[in-house]
């Protein structure tokens, strides 16, 4: 730790001891340092180095579009009327004229139709947290599938995955506001929803939208919360998730010169202070074109909402799909229990899954520390061949995802694809138990596959695709020995031993029985890494006796 | 790198491996970070200016582009339309604020990540990584800090302290978890009835069709055909007609009374016409589907089937029980009229609910 003013040490004449600053500039700074301290932050942070990959941009587009997303919505707040108050609208789009609607979605309409800009703003904030939503999964995957989450980062992870699900909910608020007639079908299944938990479900209800539904609180407290309580736990997570990132120093790719010990790239400034600050610009770019070009909500369209209506096609935002398809495919069990109080299994199993979904993920980085039983710092990812359960795991996780996606959507894959609904429905009951299963397996199996071509490759060479004829006539391929970075390079990753039980017997020859805990961790310690599961990595031994031995090959 | 600068570059001649230690003892160890590779904009003075042109010129474009913005704003209104294609007929106001908005920015993106590509150094530096753990010796220390702190609060000597502030902390949130309970009403029996109950035998109410906002007689109801009815004195300009259409909303389906395959259904209704509520039991939505030639009815939302032949019994989808129908008659005048509520709740089921 160093001082900000420590290094001259004759330090007795107060403030006149720091040379004269060169220019205004430095003038300034010493004068904000004097009162922030702020050279001691930046000696640390200025040429912060930060590895170079594609992926490692997925956490910006999620940071971006969560600003675009602030900046856009504090906008709206200036026009939208959280009320559910009725009025009649006369605006400036005519098929509405003389409706009665909610000043929620009257204003909605009129920040569309009056409000100069307003629709491209509206479209922005809507296109912007779908790619939030989407980045940060796509984000999470990657920390996921390099083992990226591994310690020291364990609870940065939990801290996305807190923002991802606080991410979901506020869409789904924000969704709501507008009180459209797709909006409120929303509120309507989500009032659904609450009913069917036991006990305290009407309560819940009752308490949440201020008497029956629909009543005229839901949307002033739906903006209170997707406004204000949300996002403020939303910015909190976030600055606290940023600063971690920096204070564990950023994991980078296995490769010459990269150890556990260093970080290798280039510096924050300039190099990342550029093209990290102008990807903000990219994204905002991209998504404003977006919305120039593609229309997302059409509101006005919907019409305002009314309870006895309803559209065909009416669909969540993406990201609740999967709640969507699990409510969808749940067979309508609805059971009777303590002298005839109605148990709505139908919903309240969906209801109970959609957060067991989310929490497999939030707590797989403590599952495989524990069974790997690895209590070490890690900094070098891991390519997702080289640990094939925790790959296969993954990828079973996200075909789980795509096939409750497209129960969600079975409506309008029947209907798109002439098939039955039926026949989908049915499809997606079983394959919620059956194609995460096969995923897990095809997955591991092709990790494994790959594992082997990266051992045939360092072994034996790339394939040059030079087929030579040697004077006996044999025809080979003459295959380009790997350099040495790339031999260092696909050996370096570890491979960890299976845990074994102890000794049945403790060294006094007295019986110790191992507890059903141990015997699990140690069977799934040999289902990660013991035989089978992975392919030995070559030894230097092996191949200086490939080498060695003979010339082609 | 193209062939005509390749001779510029100082590891052209086979040196690009020169930094890498082979160690012969160990073929696999790391030989160290690669020796950097320049780009054509480090050797070529007339490349890198060229860079520096076109970043700049990317600066100038986002800079028109913000231009256009104001001028679209200020000159286009706000319902014009225009045929762009492939896109069909846009917002023309929406089109030019969102195209010039987002080349002004991506500009400024595209020139910046441009100009750290091609002119800012792209050496890689290694930094060091320090372990997150402290030291034992700082982590001691800490340890003793706060031992020493503790011992000097009290807290553990002084138990009725602790006691007291333990119970003090723990019943202070309870204020406002009370201040919650004015969120809301208890629910009672709210769920349980809907506006038909204010239907007496005595004083039946009549069946209001939604779109033509006037009573049916039975003759209205056309075999086939799929009527939405509300009770009759119930208005969209009535303050509580949300709250109350969520469970009054009814669905009349008329069906030759020889193919209504339950009797006490076929009671229930009226030559046939069958009022049921319109609320699915699933989680609420307006069924609005009808299939005349095998009366199901489908809920758009969530595909709950149900066969309104057979007392809307469930065949296909997540609903949990059938749809509630309302038993109707007709008046003097022969209007459709209710006569009392549903026999049990509409819409989701709940824990109260009986079944």
């Amino acid at each position: 730790m160093s001082t900000a003013s420590g290094t001259n040490s004759g330090a007795s004449k107060p403030a006149s001891t720091r040379a004269k600053p060169a220019n205004k500039a430095e003038a300034a700074a010493d004068w904000v340092d004097g009162r922030l301290g702020i050279y001691s932050l930046a000696k640390a942070n200025l040429r912060k180095i930060f590895p170079d990959h594609w992926s490692f941009m997925l956490g910006e587009i999620c940071l971006y579009s969560f600003i675009i997303i602030i900046l856009t919505g504090v906008y709206l707040t200036l026009f939208f009327k959280p009320s559910m108050a009725e009025t009649v609208y006369h605006g400036s789009y005519l098929p509405l004229n003389g409706i009665r609607m909610s000043e929620a979605y009257a204003s909605t309409v009129n920040i569309s139709f009056e409000v100069r800009g307003g629709l491209l703003i509206r479209q922005i904030h809507h296109w912007a947290a779908l790619v939030f939503v989407a980045a940060m999964f796509v984000h999470m995957m990657r920390v996921f599938f390099t083992g990226a989450f591994r310690k020291p980062r364990e609870i940065n992870w939990l801290f996305g995955f807190l923002l991802l699900c606080l991410g979901f909910f506020d869409g789904f608020f924000g969704y709501s506001l507008p009180d459209d007639l797709l909006s409120g079908t929303g509120i309507r299944f989500m009032e659904g929803a609450i009913l069917a938990v036991p006990i305290v479900g009407t309560y819940i209800q009752m308490f949440l939208f201020g008497g029956e539904f629909p009543g005229t609180d839901i949307i002033p407290r739906f903006f209170t919360i997707h406004v204000l309580l949300i996002p403020g736990i939303m910015l909190g997570l976030l600055v606290a998730h940023l600063i971690l990132v920096f204070y564990h120093k950023h994991t980078q790719w296995a490769g010459p010169g990269k150890t556990e010990k260093n970080v290798v790239g280039m510096p924050l400034m300039p190099v990342y202070m550029a093209k990290a600050g102008g990807f903000f610009f990219l994204v905002f770019g991209i998504i404003a074109a977006m919305s120039a070009i593609a229309t997302i909500n059409p509101v006005w369209a919907y019409g305002p909402y009314r309870p006895d209506q309803v559209s065909t096609d009416a669909q969540p935002d993406w990201y609740m799909g999967f709640a969507e398809g699990l409510i969808r495919f749940m067979p309508g069990w609805e059971i009777s229990v303590w002298g005839g109080h109605t148990l709505n299994l139908g919903v309240f199993i969906p209801l109970m899954i959609f957060p067991l979904v989310l929490v497999a993920i939030a707590v797989y980085p403590f599952i495989e520390s524990w069974v790997t039983g690895d209590k070490r710092e890690h900094h070098i990812l891991d390519r997702p061949r080289n640990a094939p359960v925790r790959t296969a795991l993954g990828a079973a996780w996200i075909s789980l995802y795509l096939v409750l996606l497209a129960g969600g959507g079975n409506d309008l894959i029947a209907t798109h694809l002439h098939m039955s609904i039926n026949t989908i429905t049915y499809f997606v009951r079983v394959g919620f138990f059956v194609v995460p299963v096969i995923t897990f397996f095809v997955t591991k199996r092709w990790c494994l596959g790959l594992q082997r071509r990266d051992k045939d490759k360092v072994l034996h060479g790339r394939e040059s695709g030079i087929i030579k004829r040697l004077p006996h006539g044999e025809f080979v391929e003459v295959h380009t020995p790997l350099s040495q970075a790339d031999l260092h390079t696909l050996t370096s990753h570890e491979q960890p031993e299976p845990l074994e039980l102890p000794a049945e017997t403790d060294e006094n020859g007295v019986a110790r029985k191992a507890g059903v805990v141990a015997k699990t961790r140690t069977k799934l310690s040999e289902g990660f890494y013991g035989e089978g599961n992975q392919i030995a990595k070559p030894t230097s031994e092996e191949y200086l006796e490939i080498t060695s031995g003979h010339g082609h090959h | 790198m193209s062939h005509d600068m390749s001779e510029n570059l100082p590891e052209a001649h086979g040196a690009s491996h020169g930094t890498e230690v082979v160690t012969h003892d160990d073929p696999f160890a790391d030989p160290g970070l690669p020796a950097h590779e320049p780009r054509r904009t480090d050797i070529d003075e007339r490349a890198a200016k060229r860079a520096e042109r076109q970043v700049s010129l990317m600066f100038v474009v986002s800079m028109l582009a913000t231009v256009g913005f104001i001028a679209s704003y200020a000159s286009i209104d706000a319902d014009k339309l225009v045929y762009i294609f492939p896109l069909g007929k846009v917002s023309a106001l929406n089109f030019a604020l969102g195209m010039t908005l987002g080349v002004a920015l991506f500009c400024i993106g595209a020139g910046a990540v441009h100009w750290a590509r091609t002119l800012m150094s792209d050496h890689e530096l290694p930094a060091e990584r320090h372990p997150i753990e402290a030291s034992d010796e700082v982590r001691n220390d800490v340890i003793e800090q706060f031992k020493t702190g503790a011992a000097e609060s009290g807290f553990g000597r002084r138990k009725m302290i602790r006691n007291t502030l333990i119970g003090s902390m723990a019943l202070v949130p309870l204020s406002g978890v009370v201040l919650l309970r004015d969120l809301g009403p208890l629910p009672e029996d709210k769920l349980m009835h809907t506006g038909w109950a204010e239907a007496k035998p005595a004083e039946p109410i009549r069946l209001v069709n939604m779109n033509t906002d006037q009573p049916m007689k039975p003759e209205d109801i056309i075999q086939g055909s799929l009527t939405f009815a509300k009770p009759h004195g119930l208005e969209e300009s009535d303050e509580d007609f949300q709250q109350q259409i969520a469970k009054d909303a009814l669905m009349l389906v008329r069906i030759a009374p020889e193919d209504i395959k339950d009797a006490k259904s076929r009671d229930k209704g009226f030559e046939g016409i069958l009022a049921y509520s319109k609320i699915c039991t699933h989680v609420g939505c307006p069924i609005s589907l009808y299939e005349q030639q095998t009366h199901h009815a489908l809920c758009p939302c969530h595909q709950s089937t149900f066969d309104l032949a057979d007392g809307a019994r469930v065949i296909f989808g997540p609903a949990g029980h059938p749809l509630p129908q309302l038993k109707i008659t007709t008046d003097e005048q022969g209007f459709l009229v209710a006569t009392g509520d549903f026999d049990e709740p509409v819409g989701p089921s709940y824990w109260e609910r009986k079944r």
